[in-house]
């Protein structure tokens, strides 16, 4: 005969594990002295042309290299190889996110001590990767402006999680008319105070605006960790 | 939708505390969701139901316990909830919510175990 049901508290987190990866990876990457990015937007908002011109421009100054998850193929990686930086592709089969222990997996054997930055380009989906700490030093969300001005009222917790936004494909905007004021009063409506860069990968415009927060992020690491 | 491996990391969690328990039947298992862990409340109660098929948590229940955004506002001087997700301000002076107190927990806060 079964008695009366207790409660029990307990207090765990669900993404115990992840978290606990993510933070060993982020004592890893600040040993290293490198500055990791991650990269989070939906499908086609132009990650991998903006993240090509980055590793293209960064690698003239630093050491760059990238991790590229995707649900399937490796065409971003081949692509962005192309770029002259070493990139390994993270192949996710159906998970539409990465975690802590694919980017630990797929870094397994590469020497951290040789970089400068490490770009990770997560699955583009606007919603799963926000649960997801992957030790990252800076969560950077990008919205095409194809895409429309209120993506960050449709996707709030995406934009909450992200430390910086990128208005991508910039050149389109009169175009598709795009409003930008609106997007930027979106985007700081969900996420106040965050900085956005409005930029374009095709013509580079707002890209120098962009290398300026890398470096002076990477300094900033440099001088806190020495 | 992540929220079947949620579920499944919500189970195994479940599973863990209840062996310090001495391995206890779970009957529920409570959750402290907040708007901002990026967890759709529905698709995780029914992902929840389908990954306890065949598991010791099988028939077991999952109660969402909610957890407001909250921030300090500074102009007020008090803790807050915002408008909304969509609107990070505070409702009384309009104050941005620059930086939360509250609102990304997704965690299990309880376990009712069979005696």
């Amino acid at each position: 005969m079964s008695g009366q049901p207790r409660l029990v508290e307990v207090r765990r987190k669900v993404l115990k594990h992840n978290d606990i990866v993510a933070d060993e990876l982020r004592g890893r990457f600040a040993a290293a002295g490198i500055f990791v990015v991650s990269l989070v937007s939906s499908p086609g908002s132009g990650k991998t042309a903006f993240l090509e011109r980055t590793l293209f421009r960064m690698r003239e100054r630093f050491r760059v290299a990238a991790l590229v998850g995707d649900l399937a193929t490796e065409n971003d990686c081949a692509r962005l190889a192309r770029a002259g930086a070493p990139v390994r592709q993270i192949t996710t089969g159906t998970v539409c996110h990465l975690d802590a222990d694919m980017v630990d997996k797929a870094l397994n054997g590469w020497d951290l001590g040789a970089l400068d930055f490490l770009f990770i380009e997560n699955v583009g989906n606007l919603v799963c990767p926000s649960s997801y700490d992957l030790g990252e030093n800076l969560r950077l969300v990008l919205i095409s402006v194809t895409e429309g001005e209120d993506k960050p009222l449709k996707y709030p917790t995406i934009f909450h999680t992200a430390d910086l936004a990128a208005i991508t494909k910039i050149d389109l905007a009169t175009a598709v008319e795009f409003d930008s004021a609106a997007a930027i009063r979106n985007i700081q409506s969900v996420r106040p105070g965050m900085k956005v860069l409005e930029l374009s990968a095709k013509t580079s415009q707002g890209m120098d605006e962009w290398f300026a927060v890398l470096e002076s992020k990477l300094a900033r690491s440099v001088q806190a960790s020495g | 939708m992540h929220e079947l491996s949620i579920a499944l990391s919500i189970i195994e969690g479940a599973q863990e505390e209840a062996e310090r328990q001495g391995n206890a039947q779970i009957e529920a298992v409570y959750l402290r969701l907040g708007p901002l862990a990026g967890v759709v409340r529905e698709a995780l109660t029914f992902a929840y139901d389908l990954a306890c098929e065949g598991t010791a948590l099988h028939g077991s229940r999952l109660v969402i316990v909610d957890v407001p955004i909250t921030f300090f506002c500074a102009e007020c001087a008090v803790e807050r909830t915002p408008i909304s997700v969509q609107n990070m301000s505070c409702p009384v002076c309009g104050t941005p919510a620059a930086q939360v107190l509250t609102g990304a927990e997704l965690e299990i806060c309880a376990l009712e175990l069979q005696t």
